[in-house]
């Protein structure tokens, strides 16, 4: 079986890159292709995770959904790809349906599992925003699948990647970038594993201090409820839920959120929840692994300095 | 100009999920269906307003049955001119772009909006796919869309910023939080809605790539284990050697 991973690669290889490589992997051999200005060291650490071949397209330098989905066409005509894997994030939201389209494969849009059965090639994937799973079959020999990040865990499998540039002609970009507002170095919440949450409970803007200092002990990405980015106290990538970023975090801590279902639904996917409200009737406590009935003003800090004690006892 | 907008429904963000006939079939009874929001809410009312300021107008196109009909009827409260429905079950993503597209191909549209993603599939598919069949560029997750002329400003969410592009018209865009304000339809709204056309047209032969088999609840959680609030290092504890997420 041949596999073809597309990925975005910048000075490292992130853990959503490791697992689109180990989802390829599981399938079978894998060329994995990516584009712009990559340094080769970087590139040959694939072979950490057991990728044999990588394309680099090095006459792309922006992010373009259709140039970039005719460079994965042109690479799986070339190679005879039947599997295409990328991870289900703001690229491979843009890129993965297109290419699908043009291949006339079968799409699967933020795969949770392995196949739980290849001879009718099937996988797990979230719906209802979480609420629920669906198994969700391919019936075209070209399969697409963009897996949720987080969802399995990166496996070293080292073997020897070799480099071999991809500039194809792919014609004029019709999309032209003007400017990148960049949102800081941060985690990005989808790929966060630990994630530090806060609501209304707060009580205004200027009390995110306690939320943010936790984040920065714990290296944890912050988010928010609805509520908290409709007043504008918070940016709205930040606000998780159904209709905000579903996330899949090891760990999710909430501080001063009930729990509504349209927030639950945005969360149901963490490992451990750790739930901090004044109000026992609170409903996130039901959904939740770790519950503390206390003001978040007093047990945030408390928190941030038990964290500190632990880290600096490592 | 001309704008289409895609629209289907789902059910109401506090929907309890069930599943009948051995987990293969969602379960509709007692659920209330609304127009999916990210459609409704940023999709269509940035078109509306698009066409007060510029002229033009808003036609919604929906791939479903005569079940659909109540939430088509509300987009066009809101303010659409007219609908169309290609009637058919939208069995999967592919076979529901295909007939977008299929629609939209002589009708010289100068935007086609979905919303970023439906609430209930999660696919965040449907544009992508219409703008491969189309040929039409894509702009994805765009949370800011203005007008100039011939072409269009947005402002998109990328890994790690948000990212200011411009393109030229016909394209596709997905509609993300951010674009336009939700609009409550008012009574003359709803009043001339039951007489806005919706053509309902036959669907065109498409065979399906993906089918849903079977769907799961997740496993429910065992039980909360309370911490006592004075006693963090407590928690710590627990995250470390009992969960092992530190």
């Amino acid at each position: 079986m041949s596999v073809l991973v597309f990925v975005e690669i910048k000075d490292k290889l992130s853990k959503a890159v490791q697992e689109a490589i180990t989802y390829g992997k599981s399938l079978g051999k894998v060329t994995l292709l990516t584009y712009g200005d990559v340094s080769d060291s970087v590139l040959l650490e694939t072979g950490n995770f057991g990728v044999e071949h990588v394309l680099i397209c090095k006459s792309i330098s922006e992010r373009n959904e259709q140039l970039l989905s005719q460079l994965i066409v042109n690479a799986v005509k070339k190679y005879n790809c039947e599997y295409i894997i990328l991870s289900q994030d703001q690229t491979g939201k843009a890129v993965a349906p297109r290419v699908a389209a043009n291949l006339e494969a079968g799409h699967i849009s933020g795969a949770i599992s392995f196949p739980e059965n290849t001879d009718e090639f099937t996988v797990k994937t979230n719906v209802f925003s979480g609420k629920a799973i669906a198994f969700v079959s391919v019936h075209t020999p070209i399969k697409v699948i963009s897996i949720l990040p987080n969802s399995i865990t990166p496996k070293e499998n080292k073997t020897t990647a070799s480099i071999t540039e991809f500039n194809e002609d792919l014609g004029e970009a019709r999309i032209k970038v003007k400017e990148l507002k960049p949102l800081g170095d941060g985690i990005p919440l989808p790929e966060a594993e630990l994630v530090v949450s806060a609501g209304r409970g707060l009580k205004g803007p200027e009390n995110w201090g306690i939320v943010e200092e936790l984040a920065n002990s714990l290296g944890a990405t912050t988010a928010c409820s609805r509520p908290v980015a409709d007043i504008g106290w918070r940016p709205h990538h930040e606000h998780v839920g159904q209709t905000g970023v579903a996330i899949r975090p090891n760990l999710y801590i909430a501080a001063g959120i009930s729990g509504a279902i349209q927030h639950l639904a945005g969360v149901n996917g963490s490992k451990v929840i750790v739930v901090i409200n004044t109000d026992p009737e609170a409903p996130f406590f039901k959904a939740a692994d770790y519950g503390i009935i206390g003001d978040a003003f007093e047990v945030l800090p408390r928190l941030t300095s038990a964290i500190n004690n632990f880290k600096s006892s490592q | 100009m001309k704008i289409l907008v895609c629209i289907s429904k789902v059910p109401d963000t506090t929907s309890k999920i069930n599943f009948v006939d051995d987990n293969s079939k969602f379960d509709e009874n007692g659920v209330q269906y609304i127009v999916n929001p990210y459609d409704e809410w940023y999709a269509l009312v940035r078109s509306l307003e698009l066409v007060e300021s510029n002229g033009g107008t808003v036609t919604t196109i929906t791939v479903g049955n005569s079940s659909d009909d109540p939430t088509i009827r509300k987009a066009l409260a809101i303010g659409a001119n007219d609908a169309v429905r290609i009637n058919a079950e939208p069995t999967d993503p592919y076979f529901v772009a295909k007939q977008i597209a299929n629609y939209a191909e002589n009708e010289n549209y100068d935007i086609i909006m979905t919303g970023k993603e439906t609430i209930d599939y999660n696919g965040s598919q449907i544009g992508s796919m219409v703008s491969a069949i189309l040929d039409m560029p894509f702009v994805s997750l765009a949370s800011k869309l203005d007008v100039e002329g011939s072409k269009a400003v947005l402002e998109r969410d990328v890994q790690g910023g948000l990212e200011v592009v411009e393109v030229d018209f016909p394209f596709v865009l997905s509609a993300s939080k951010g674009m336009a304000e939700q609009r409550i339809p008012n009574m003359r709204g709803i009043m001339a809605a039951r007489t806005k056309p919706l053509k309902v047209i036959e669907p065109v032969d498409q065979k399906v790539l993906t089918s849903v088999i079977k769907f799961e609840l997740p496993n429910p959680k065992t039980g909360c284990k309370y911490v006592d609030p004075e006693n963090m290092d407590e928690l710590v504890e627990l995250l470390h050697n009992e969960s092992k997420v530190i």
